[in-house]
């Protein structure tokens, strides 16, 4: 076996939920969260390119890859507004969601059916 | 006339958001044969099955999606003919000349009800596959990934479902094969030109234009849970799957290409001829018609969209 190169692993904490869990600097916050088992950050297409897992660093550092900009605008990413599936921790990060799975099918009218979906993420 | 002007689906533009990403993710994982690309830096690609020049065009951008949809119509004059029909129907359409696509002759292009850009074109050179049409054999040696055979169809959101299902029933001819009913309000409906199960589909959804998947075809189940091992090994981002649609009877597995644009590569499904009925599905029993083995909805196959 070669030696792997030790990582430096931070410290995630979710300030919404309490949530915190570990995370290496080659990772994403999402997937060290999902990896783990963890919930908090909804997880959506886990490439930058749904919107779901959108997040804001309320402190720590952080390095973003290219994520969509009908989802993350120039301004909001300036303000650490960032998808978690394409940000890696450079430090201890505490983050809030932002983010949620919307339901796609729209709901018509319901004349008495009983809902098909799970509610637990309903749109507020 | 016993058969359609449009012929079947014909390429998918698929926006990205870094090409080596893409490309490693559709020539190594997915198994389509890079074929050209062009003076803009977009990438032109086919399934080893497949005869004409591309059937998938990647653009890099920063925001992923699809831009558009082609089919393939029966000749220059069926061309004309869908225009006029496209136009009567109220729809903004515009030519694109020959060439701009490389190998592909003159396109119609037009936007659909619920905002998808989709294009008609009757010519588009001949490449191959590696079998060739004389005594052929019949599987090539060398696909690469999940070795997928050709694209399939879409899936698409948008706001006006009623009025894209109007136009691809009454000016593309499309027929309606299932549907999915939340009461009286149609949610999902799948239209096919072939004889297959859909070569479109679409979904109700607040808003417009949106990606929810491109479709590639396998040949058997095996071959899909030989996608679920590839989709592991390189740890490629999974949606949903091995399972099995109710709707349409397809074998099926989901997952996203790194931009988060989603995939699927599936088998089977059921056979569609203009004199069958149309299969409907109501809201209260989705689970199990999109999902036949889990009978439950999943929010992120619902919900998440490009």
């Amino acid at each position: 076996m070669s030696a792997r190169p030790e990582q430096i692993v931070y410290r995630i904490e979710i300030t919404d939920t309490g949530e915190s869990y570990p995370c290496r600097e080659s990772q994403s916050l999402l997937k060290a969260m999902e990896s783990l088992g963890r919930r908090g950050i909804p997880v959506g297409c886990r490439g930058g390119g749904c919107g779901v897992c959108k997040i804001r660093i309320t402190s720590g550092a952080v390095r973003c890859r290219k994520m969509s900009r009908a989802h993350v605008s120039e301004e909001e990413e300036r303000r650490g507004v960032v998808l978690a599936c394409r940000t890696s921790p450079v430090s201890d990060v505490r983050l809030a969601v932002i983010g949620k799975l919307q339901k796609a099918i729209r709901r018509g009218r319901q004349q008495g059916r009983p809902r098909p979906e799970k509610t637990r993420h309903q749109e507020e | 006339m016993s058969q359609k002007d449009v012929l079947r689906p014909g390429h998918v533009a698929i926006r990205v958001l870094d090409m080596d990403d893409a490309l490693s993710h559709y020539v190594n994982r997915l198994g389509l044969i890079p074929t050209d690309e062009d003076a803009q830096g977009r990438k032109y690609l086919k399934g080893w099955d497949e005869y004409d020049w591309f059937s998938v065009v990647l653009r890099e951008a920063d925001e992923p999606g699809m831009d558009y949809m082609g089919f393939k119509v029966r000749d220059d004059a069926a061309l004309a003919r869908l225009e006029r029909g496209l136009k009567e129907f109220g729809c903004e359409v515009e030519r694109i000349p020959e060439g701009e696509l490389r190998h592909c002759g003159e396109r119609v292009r037009f936007l659909a009800p619920t905002g998808h850009a989709f294009e008609l074109y009757a010519s588009k050179e001949h490449y191959g596959n590696a079998l060739g049409t004389m005594n052929p054999e019949a599987f090539v040696d060398d696909v690469k990934g999940m070795g997928a055979h050709r694209f399939d169809h879409c899936l698409l959101y948008g706001d006006d479902l009623d009025g894209s299902v109007k136009l691809f029933r009454e000016v593309l001819g499309f027929d309606l094969t299932e549907q999915v009913l939340d009461g009286e309000l149609m949610v999902g409906a799948f239209l096919a030109c072939s004889n297959k199960a859909h070569d479109i589909a679409f979904i109700r959804h607040e808003e417009p234009g949106k990606f929810h998947h491109a479709a590639f075809l396998l040949e058997t189940w095996q071959d899909v849970l030989h996608a679920g091992d590839i989709i592991s090994k390189y740890d490629i981002s999974i949606d949903i799957g091995p399972t099995r649609h109710g709707i349409t009877r397809g074998k099926t597995i989901y997952f996203f290409d790194p931009s988060g644009n989603r995939n699927e590569v599936f088998a089977g499904g059921s056979t569609w001829y203009p004199d069958h009925p149309v299969i409907t599905w109501t809201a209260d029993t989705l689970g199990k018609a999109i999902f036949y083995h889990d009978r439950e909805l999943n929010e992120r196959f619902l919900g998440v969209v490009t």
